[in-house]
């Protein structure tokens, strides 16, 4: 981590009379382990995902594998399903962590009526959900983080506690709307995180070929507000870093430009082949990476997961993933008038 | 009731509104201390402060894109573009997203924001500070667009443009701001977004304006009936959704039509209303649906003699009446 970030709390109290630790790297263990199984859930969400399109029952899926670690561990960090997010398209995990069902998620890929994002109007992983406060992804990138800027700045003239959180690809950040929304940040001292999940690709042009900076973060000092980068490939520093930027925007000190360093295991999206731009050994150096066994491995070192309990885990994920994708290949198509609108609230 | 300038009256209605609902903010370019570069904001930072008058980095996405935010988030943002020309690094936040969040969210989200705008040449404002856009941006379902041509229907439409729960952009002719004055009643009252106005009736041909075009066919019509050519004004204040019924109910009582608009002539605002008139009025028709508008070039040139052969106003505008009436 880098940074003026500083490591946080790390009270490590445990109760003598039980075996199993209660707390790991200053985390109590039902925290790590609902985050562990989100990263999880995400992942088998994920995946069935790609199998729906491979065997052509949905026209299209953009994926978070490899960023379900960062996601989740800034989602656990906020309060979820109340404080502002403005997602992203690969921001699965995170969603679902803030309150999108895997069912939700399904209704949506298959463009169902039913599709609490947009009643199967957007494409899938456009996702939103008003009663939560996810706000609606977009196609363009990078157009809701001065949007993000606009609900930080109606946040604090209403004089309330909530930040907004939004995230965009490394990419995305050398769009206008980036620069634009940081100089709001800066000037108006936002309750904002603006959280670049840095996979090192924009599909498939190389952070070098995008920017002249080796880190994001870097680009936070010119518009006045603070700038971190994170390992978002280790869940618990990601946390930790999120809780204290998050902390600092609650209590009226400003924004963060908060990068993690993630990997993209997949192909941009469904209807990319990244072999054209990525060797065989990036291949294996990435699958390396993958902070999901990571994470699992960790906990279990500390005792805190148990095979048992991980097998458990599996079985639960699968079953919500399973009921999922046949509720929503089952439910009924919207009706074609929901083509026509409406088009203007009344 | 008193008698005010478009500008004043604008004025009012933005005060009327930040006292009846702190929802209601304005941001912009210099709309702070100085009151606008227009002076459309004067006084209102002294009297609501910095909380409630923001003045916005130079900046038109973001200026657009906060208001969306703020909105999404339950305030009532009016953003002011300096200058209607420069707008456009705004479009993608004004089309792709003001516009298609309702729709794009089925409903559960909704964007109630007014986009304030200057427009219109004639005041020697050369290629980039005297642009029309209203054709551009009335082809965006998800927007509404609103040009009033007089002070009470600008004062009355801005209060119901900043209490609809959708985007509008609502286009403000500069070149009118003090020239054109009316009656405004003191407080508060509302003209609906939607409905245009038959703001002269006739019986030979209809002329359909909005803006300062609508001033000047008022003088233009004035001077041919004294001809004897009867000219039947509409005035069509809401672009987007358009007033069908008033716009065909017209043309079936005088069987001619033309559509006087400054903004460049090909697929201007005109266009549409000669192409509805066409499709829903051809069993009125009595002559070939004339228009006059700016001519097709980059933009108003500076210098005066161009800015005048680039400019329909009343001495054309009646030039054409006399033509279609004789047709
Ligand atoms: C304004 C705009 N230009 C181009 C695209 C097409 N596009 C979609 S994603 C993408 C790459 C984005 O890369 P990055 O921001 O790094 O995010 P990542 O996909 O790697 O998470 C591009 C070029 C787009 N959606 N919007
Ligand atoms: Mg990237």
């Amino acid at each position: 981590m880098r940074g003026s970030i500083s490591q946080g709390e790390t009270s490590m109290v445990m109760t003598v009379a039980e075996t199993a630790p209660r707390t790991l790297d200053g985390l109590p263990a039902e925290l790590l382990l609902d985050m562990y199984y989100a990263m999880l859930r995400a992942r088998r969400l994920d995946e069935r995902c790609w199998l729906l399109h491979r065997q052509g029952k949905i026209a299209f899926h953009i994926s978070g594998m490899g960023h379900e670690a960062a996601q989740i561990g800034i989602a656990f960090a906020m309060r979820r399903g109340e404080d502002h997010f403005l997602p992203y398209y690969r921001d699965l995990a995170m969603v679902l962590a803030c309150g999108l069902t895997s069912l939700d998620v399904m209704l949506g890929v298959f463009g169902k009526k039913d599709d609490p994002s947009s009643g199967g109007r957007q494409m899938p992983e456009h996702f939103s959900l008003r009663s939560k406060n996810i706000y609606s992804v977009s196609s363009p990138v990078a157009t809701q983080v001065p949007q993000a800027a606009g609900v930080a700045l109606a946040e604090k003239l209403k004089g309330g506690d909530r930040v907004a959180v939004t995230c965009l690809g490394e990419g995305s950040t050398n769009q206008g709307d980036f620069h634009e929304a940081l100089t709001w940040a800066g000037v108006h001292q936002l309750p904002l995180i603006v959280v670049v999940e840095n996979n090192g690709y924009a599909i498939s042009v190389p952070m070098v070929q995008e920017m002249a900076i080796l880190h994001v973060s870097d680009r936070a000092g010119a518009y006045g507000v603070r700038g971190v980068t994170v390992d978002g490939l280790d869940p618990i520093a990601t946390y930790k870093a999120a809780k204290e930027s998050i902390d600092i925007a609650r209590a009226g000190r400003g924004a963060t430009l908060f990068e993690v360093r993630v990997v993209r295991l997949t192909p941009h999206s469904s209807d990319d082949d990244d072999t054209t731009y990525r060797s065989k050994e990036d291949k294996v150096t990435l699958k390396a990476s993958d902070p999901l066994p990571k994470f699992r491995e960790h906990l279990m070192q500390a005792g805190i997961l148990t095979d048992q309990q991980d097998t458990e885990f599996g079985a639960k994920a699968m079953a919500e993933v399973d009921y999922a994708h046949q509720t929503a290949e089952a439910a009924p198509y919207p009706d074609v008038e929901w083509g026509a609108g409406p088009v203007y609230a009344p | 009731m008193s008698e005010k300038t478009l500008i004043e009256a604008i004025r009012e209605a933005m005060d009327e509104e930040l006292a009846r609902n702190s929802e209601v903010f304005i941001t912009g370019e210099d709309v702070g201390p100085r009151g606008g570069v227009f002076r459309a904001t004067l006084g209102l930072f002294a009297k609501y402060g910095p909380t409630r008058i923001i003045d916005s980095p130079l900046a038109e996405l973001s200026i657009v894109a906060v208001g969306i935010g703020a909105a999404m988030n339950g305030l009532r943002p009016i953003c002011e573009i300096q200058f209607a020309d420069f707008i456009q690094p705004a479009y993608n936040q004004i089309v792709n997203e003001a516009a298609r969040i309702y729709y794009r969210t089925g409903g559960t989200f909704t964007v109630p924001m007014v986009i304030r705008a200057p427009y219109g040449g004639g005041i020697g404002g050369g290629l980039y500070h005297s642009q029309s856009i209203e054709a551009t941006y009335s082809h965006v379902p998800g927007l509404k667009v609103v040009i009033p041509s007089n002070p009470y229907d600008a004062k009355g439409l801005l209060k119901s443009a900043i209490r609809d729960n959708n985007p509008v952009l609502f286009l403000e002719a500069k070149k009118g701001y003090r020239l054109i004055k009316g009656e405004v009643p003191e407080g508060d009252y509302t003209v609906p977004i939607g409905p245009a106005n038959v703001t002269r009736e006739g019986t030979d041909l209809t002329v359909y304006a909005y803006g300062m075009m609508h001033f000047y066919c008022q003088q233009a019509a004035e001077e041919v009936g004294k001809e004897g050519i009867s000219v039947e004004l509409v005035d069509l204040r809401t672009l987007n959704p358009l007033d069908k019924d008033t716009v065909l109910n017209s043309f079936k009582k005088t069987g001619k039509a033309l559509i006087v608009y400054e903004d460049n002539r090909f697929l201007g605002y005109g266009a549409e209303i000669a192409a509805i008139l066409a499709d829903e009025g051809f069993n009125y028709m009595d002559a070939p649906i004339m228009r006059l508008a700016g001519p097709d070039v980059p933009g108003v040139p500076y210098s005066h003699p161009l800015q005048d052969w680039f400019m329909p106003g009343p001495k054309k505008i009646a030039d054409a009446m006399r033509k279609l009436a004789a047709y």
